[in-house]
């Protein structure tokens, strides 16, 4: 928010009477101002470079007033003023004009071609006989500086450019030259320079080196001459000395060059209609001509008056007031906004100088009349929307967990979501490469330079900062990472983790994985291989050598605990033996009966919207498949349905906690609305068609769940038992459950496969195809797994069929590139004759 | 309890005297450790007021280890010299002697031998004097006779740092008869016992007074940090309102979504490198809805739904950028735009407290990330009376009830009203949040029918925490330089009071 220095003696002799600093200050806030402080220019001095260099300078008092970012027209005290005195309905907005000289032609500035490729906009006006003192000498410099920071984005956007007419002769060019061949004498200083000197000159100068990388790197500067060749200026640098305004100068010459010509107008608008009031013939401005590079001929300032029509109706119904027509337009005069009723019913029409460059909506006007009329007279209302409120389940969980570790006898730490390179990599013997880390391109600090992907650093550093504190310290915290995620429209995520680490005289192993224990009894897991929680030993770089496991729960691993090696405790700056566990919470999400909300947008806009033109470009959503064989049994019968009904019996899709292609696959696979003896089905064949308008912008399956429509012969295959998962009722559910740790074992393993590694290596998935549907593939699978070499890993597999029942064997492996070779494995797998009918290499990666 | 053979003796002879007894007298003419008396004071002392005990302290003089040596053998120097005989002594030979090396340079320095390097068979020590006198023997000497009243504060120094004396202060008490002095004594239990209940002894036993001015032993106990209680406080308040909460776990947003789509110019200052951190990888976002990516670059540029726009050349580049968010209203933005594609409109009212990220200039009250909590409102025909009406309801579950409204400027509100409190402490009015009414040039092109009016209001988290815990330093609030004592001795958080 811009602040404005103005001296209040000044200040109150324009207004016509004094306020006390109490009175001022509340007529600021009304107003939308706000009186920021009461100083003077010596206690602004000696504050900020001491007493001594105070003396002797001014103890006039000046007001700080904070000023609306968009209101350029109050950025200086004639502005301020003129707001005010119309505000107290003491004076009446004056009306702005261009005229044409009084005498001959209009000023003329030139632009040239060349400049299109570094600043191509200019406009410029004339004020005539102005008559400058001190002060408005001071605020016509200051109202340039304030526009120059604000709405001219440190010049980048608009540069402004005075001076002395009747130094110079028109018609000016503003053109851009190579910088040798630009020189002048500029501002205030005593000899002539060329622009590339300048550069130079100006690289320590306080305030202009900010506005040096503009035009830095250009081939060609900007320039403006007159017809004798002077420099009027170099925008956005500096001025020419020779053209400059002083007390005495009667006639200005005002040009705005830019980047971005609204904003240019803008600007030109603003300085001449705040100063024109200094004129010989006030508020009028002298137009000037500007002739494009196309030859065009534009005159400036545009000083242009729009106007609106509303209805006070709307202002009423908006603000939340009842008031009159008339009223209302009084309000608005007020605000510098002339308005009157038309007469046509409620109908008012407003006039926007060209002062209020801010209103650029219905909704600015009844902003201004809702000022005029006193924020703090509307009355306060209630609005009647009624809602249901729900809690974001993640956090609802973390809510919850936090009380109850913090029960468990450990402290919460808040730790922030940035930090160094180094706290995630180095420090925790982990390479940067591996941390799917977020990078900032701007950090100002070391401090800032990655989003953290892990929450340890962070409480690892709180210990260091408390290591005053008796021991043993216990301290958690339930937070996000961030990791790259290119599922994800920004290409990153974030994940919600518990960290918790046990600092003291002995590592405590125990402890933490008492803590561990403790938060799975809290969350409902069992400790249990399968369906409930187990920990394995695992290496891991940050964890003493031998005291790391990895924690799996139904399977899938959500994160490890241990006891910190020793380089990482002291790279922390610790002393002490540490124990740590950090790992995902979201895995342990139950489902909610409300649809929660998310942020994932949908992409495609459907139905509805009356900004679509092309007529029903999206496919019409249930075009019903071919096949009604899922995984759960063909849907067509009711031993499918069963199946699917007992699935669904404690869970709300079919693959995850939202919605996903996987249920739209399934529903379209059940040929009508399945009867009520199904009711889970049938919940959820309500809830998943609800989602049939953006059923394209659900999250993609993550496995197959219909299978191709199979030809006659083999849909009565009784000894096809794939089809048939479901045909028993107790076996089935576990068997599915099998299937699906299997298959998350598998994506587990894929993933952790394609970390990168020292050795060259690479992550092979290949397709085993066997000779027909009654081959073994379990002997398959068997066979290849007996294939053992140097520098071979095999990895997860699982069964994909490819039609009429034949299923082929995917399975990954990794290899040391040096030691063996597609071809090598290819080979020894087709050795099995009569079982393998081909190998292919489905997938080859680097890693 | 001490022994309380010593405790009676010690009673008897305080009994037989007027003024009182010093316990260290008492205790060589008791001939026991004077620690054993101290026990005995202690143990009386917590009778009540059988005796009175007065803490005395003196200091003297005593000889170290080393002292007593040279006290009873001379000193080091003087050793060395009476060990030479009159037609020397090698050197090597002298420094085998256990006084040999101490001893050796301080009588070197006393100049009463010298060394001949030059003499056959290696360097050879003479005396140079006749005879010494052993003033350091003689100084210990006095010490240990009358301790060292009689030597001199500089030569006591002096010994003090040849570690040969050591000042040592006695503490003694000076016992005499209290108010209920009594040779006898009962002894006083001082906890109930499992077996005192079973057998019923408690009646007749007298119990130790407990000492109610002491604090009692800290429960061993997990904490939560402040800033998280007041957050599950203002958590707490929504969902007493009936607000929904946003889901707001997505630090790294679009620029899209976090100006563009809230009507937030591309030249704003606030999309500077020096507000923003933008980020190198993932740099840019992609899959934008592309129909609303075009209305909201149409509405920038050109203008539309009533409005002038912005008219400058809008960049999708510009809008892929992607950042550290700067304010949750990104995600509301997501939020209402995903309510217009909603099949029918319905009242929406959500909220959200989470982290945003400003590339700032930290002091005291800044720093680059901070806690924002956002209250939304869309229906048909709010008002900004309606506004004002929450925001008191709001604020009053806060213990706020003094609220005024200032116009203020927001480039993705219209109006825009900052809030102010009264402070009854500062005795003045102080900005307690912002609040405003989205702007049609942010809802129409979202496809939100034209008459639903979206209001919405933000403070930050730290601010009323670090006023409801007098913290300072949002450092010390904040991050890993956090004092836990502070989060340990936190209370519950309770806004309204």
């Amino acid at each position: 928010m811009p602040t404005v220095g103005v001296k209040r003696d000044l200040l109150f002799k324009s207004l016509g009477r004094t306020y006390t600093d109490e009175e001022f200050d509340e007529l600021c806030f009304e107003f939308g101002l706000e009186l920021d402080e009461i100083t003077s220019e010596k206690e602004i001095i000696s504050r900020e470079q001491g007493d001594s260099k105070a003396s002797g300078a001014s103890d006039v008092i000046l007001y700080k007033i904070d000023v609306p970012a968009n209101r350029y027209d109050l950025l200086c005290l004639e502005g301020l003023v003129r707001g005010l005195q119309v505000f107290k309905n003491k004076l009446e907005a004056p009306r702005y004009r261009r005229v044409g000289p009084v005498s001959g032609e209009p000023q003329q500035l030139i632009i040239t071609k060349e400049t299109a490729a570094v600043r191509p906009f200019a406009v410029a006006a004339v004020l005539r006989n102005m008559t400058f003192t001190q002060e408005r000498y001071d605020s016509f410099i200051e109202l340039q500086e304030k526009l120059h920071q604000n709405i001219c984005r440190k010049r980048s956007l608009v540069a402004i450019g005075t001076h002395d007419l009747d130094t110079i002769s028109g018609p000016f060019t503003y053109t851009a030259k190579p910088p040798g061949e630009i020189r002048f004498k500029p501002l205030n200083q005593t000899k002539e320079y060329t622009a590339t000197e300048l550069m130079a000159l100006y690289k320590n100068d306080s305030h202009l080196r900010h506005y040096l990388h503009i035009i830095e790197d250009k081939p060609l500067y900007p320039v403006i001459y007159d017809s004798n060749g002077v420099v009027l200026s170099m925008p956005p640098i500096i001025n020419g000395d020779h053209s400059k305004i002083t007390l005495n100068t009667k006639n200005v010459f005002v040009e705005c060059t830019a980047t971005d010509l609204t904003k240019a107008k803008t600007v030109l608008d603003m300085m001449v209609t705040m100063f024109s009031e200094y004129c010989s013939q006030p508020f009028t401005v002298e137009e000037a001509d500007v002739v494009c590079p196309d030859g065009k001929t534009c005159k400036y300032p545009e000083l242009a008056y729009r106007k609106e029509k509303l209805s006070s109706d709307f202002v009423n119904r908006k603000v939340g007031i009842n008031v009159s027509t008339e009223k209302i337009a009084q309000l608005l005069t007020r605000m510098c906004l002339r308005s009157e009723a038309t007469g046509v019913g409620d109908e008012i029409e407003v006039e926007i100088p060209p002062t209020r460059s801010d209103v650029i909506h219905a909704c600015d006007i009844m902003e201004d009349a809702a000022m005029a009329y006193g924020f703090n007279n509307i009355p306060r209302t209630t609005p009647r929307t009624y809602t249901v409120a729900n809690q974001f389940p993640i956090n609802k969980l973390t809510e919850l967990l936090r009380q109850d570790l913090a029960a468990a006898g450990f402290t919460e730490a808040l730790n922030f979501a940035l930090c160094s390179k180094e706290d995630i990599a180095d420090k925790l013997r982990k390479k940067i490469s591996d941390t799917r880390a977020a990078h900032i391109s701007n950090p100002k600090t070391a401090e800032f330079q990655v989003a953290r992907t892990t929450l340890l650093p962070g409480l690892l550093k709180t210990i260091a900062a408390n290591r005053k504190m008796p021991l043993p310290l216990r301290l958690f915290e339930i937070s996000d990472v961030v990791l790259k995620d290119e599922t994800k429209d920004v290409g990153a995520r974030n994940s919600r983790r518990v960290c918790a680490v046990y600092y003291n005289k002995s590592p405590g192993f125990e402890v933490i994985h008492g803590l561990l224990d403790r938060t799975m009894q809290l969350l409902e897991v069992k400790s249990a291989h399968g369906e409930g929680y187990h920990i394995q030993a695992t290496e891991d770089s940050t964890f003493f050598p031998g005291r790391c496991a990895e924690i799996f729960v139904r399977g899938k691993s959500v994160g490890r605990l241990g006891v910190l090696h020793p380089d990482v405790i002291t790279r922390f700056e610790l002393t002490m033996p540490c124990s740590a566990l950090e790992m995902d919470i979201e895995p342990f999400l139950g489902h909610t009966a409300e649809a929660s909300l998310t942020h994932d947008v949908p992409m495609q806009e459907v139905l509805k919207h009356k900004f679509i033109t092309q007529d029903d470009s999206s496919p019409a959503p249930s075009s019903r498949p071919t096949s009604t064989k899922t995984v759960f049994g063909d849907m067509s019968t009711p031993a499918g349905l069963k199946a699917l009904n007992d699935f669904l019996a404690d869970k709300s899709y079919v693959e995850g906690f939202v919605a996903s292609q996987a249920d739209t696959a399934i529903l379209d696979a059940i040929p009508s609305a399945p009867s009520p003896t199904f009711c889970h089905v049938l919940r959820w064949y309500n809830h998943i068609k609800s989602f049939q308008r953006e059923r394209a912008s659900l999250p993609s399956a993550e496995s197959q769940f219909v299978l191709p429509a199979a030809p006659p012969a083999s849909t009565d295959d009784a000894s096809d038992d794939d089809l048939d998962l479901f045909g028993s009722d107790d076996d089935a559910e576990s068997e599915e459950a099998a299937r699906i740790r299997e298959q998350r074992l598998a994506e587990y393993a894929a993933k952790k496969s394609k970390k990168p590694a020292l050795v060259a290596k690479s992550s092979i998935l290949l397709d085993v195809k066997p000779w027909d549907d009654e081959t073994d593939m379990s002997k398959v699978e068997e066979c290849v797994r007996s294939v053992s070499m140097d520098g071979l890993l095999w990895g997860q597999s699982k069964l994909v069929p490819v039609g009429y029942g034949i299923k082929k064997l995917q399975i990954g492996c990794v290899v040391e590139d040096d030691k063996v070779g597609t071809d090598l494995l290819e080979e020894a797998i087709t050795a099995f004759e009569e079982y393998v009918q081909s190998v292919d290499v489905a997938a080859f990666n680097k890693i | 309890m001490a022994d309380t053979g010593v405790v009676e003796t010690l009673l008897r002879r305080i009994e037989k005297v007027d003024d009182g007894v010093d316990s260290l007298e008492a205790a060589s003419s008791l001939g026991v450790d004077h620690q054993v008396i101290v026990g005995a004071v202690k143990s009386l002392q917590a009778l009540g007021d059988v005796i009175s005990a007065e803490l005395r302290s003196s200091k003297h003089w005593e000889l170290t280890d080393e002292g007593k040596e040279i006290a009873e053998q001379g000193s080091h120097e003087a050793r060395v010299f009476s060990s030479i005989p009159l037609e020397g002594l090698s050197q090597s030979e002298l420094m085998k002697l256990s006084f040999g090396k101490i001893g050796f340079s301080k009588a070197m320095s006393s100049k009463w031998i010298r060394v001949d390097k030059a003499h056959e068979g290696g360097p050879r020590i003479f005396r140079t004097v006749d005879s010494v006198e052993d003033q350091v023997r003689e100084k210990l000497l006095l010490v240990q006779k009358n301790s060292g009243s009689q030597l001199e504060e500089k030569d006591k120094n002096e010994l003090k740092k040849r570690k040969l004396l050591s000042e040592v202060t006695v503490k003694s008490y000076w016992m005499s008869k209290g108010n209920s002095f009594s040779t006898t004594i009962t002894k006083q239990e001082t906890e109930l016992t499992p077996e005192m209940i079973a057998n019923g002894s408690w009646k007749e036993k007298k119990f130790k007074p407990y000492n109610f001015e002491a604090l009692g032993v800290a429960p061993d106990c997990g904490h939560l940090h402040p800033l998280m209680k007041v957050r599950t406080q203002f958590r707490q308040i929504f969902l007493e309102m009936g607000f929904t909460e946003m889901p707001t776990n997505n630090f790294i947003e679009s620029s899209f979504w976090n100006f563009d789509s809230l009507f937030q110019p591309q030249q704003h200052p606030a999309r500077d490198q020096h507000d923003t951190f933008f980020l190198s990888d993932p740099a840019l976002a992609h899959d934008f809805p592309q129909d609303y990516l075009e209305r909201v670059k149409k509405v920038h540029s050109e203008g539309g739904y009533g409005s002038q726009g912005y008219k400058y050349d809008w960049k999708i580049e510009e809008a892929q950028k992607n950042i550290l968010r700067t304010h949750t209203t990104a995600v509301s933005a997501r939020m209402l735009y995903k309510l217009a594609q909603q099949e029918k409109f319905t009242p929406v009212k959500y909220f959200s407290i989470d982290r945003v990220f400003r590339n700032e200039t930290l002091d005291a009250t800044h720093l680059a990330e901070f806690h924002q909590i956002e209250g939304v409102v869309a229906d048909y025909g709010l008002t900004l009376g309606d506004l004002m009406g929450i925001l008191h309801q709001f604020y009053t579950k806060l213990g706020i009830t003094k609220l005024r409204f200032k116009p203020a400027y927001n480039p993705y509100t219209e109006p825009s009203m900052e809030l102010f409190s009264y402070h009854e402490g500062l005795k003045k009015w102080v900005e307690v949040g912002n609040s405003g009414v989205f702007r049609p040039e942010m809802l129409l092109p979202m496809g939100l029918p034209e008459g639903v009016s979206v209001i919405a209001w933000g403070l930050s988290l730290e601010r009323p925490t670090m006023i409801k815990y007098g913290i300072n330093n949002i450092r010390e609030l904040v991050g890993h330089k956090v004092n836990l004592q502070m989060v340990y001795d936190s209370p519950i958080c309770r806004l309204e009071s």
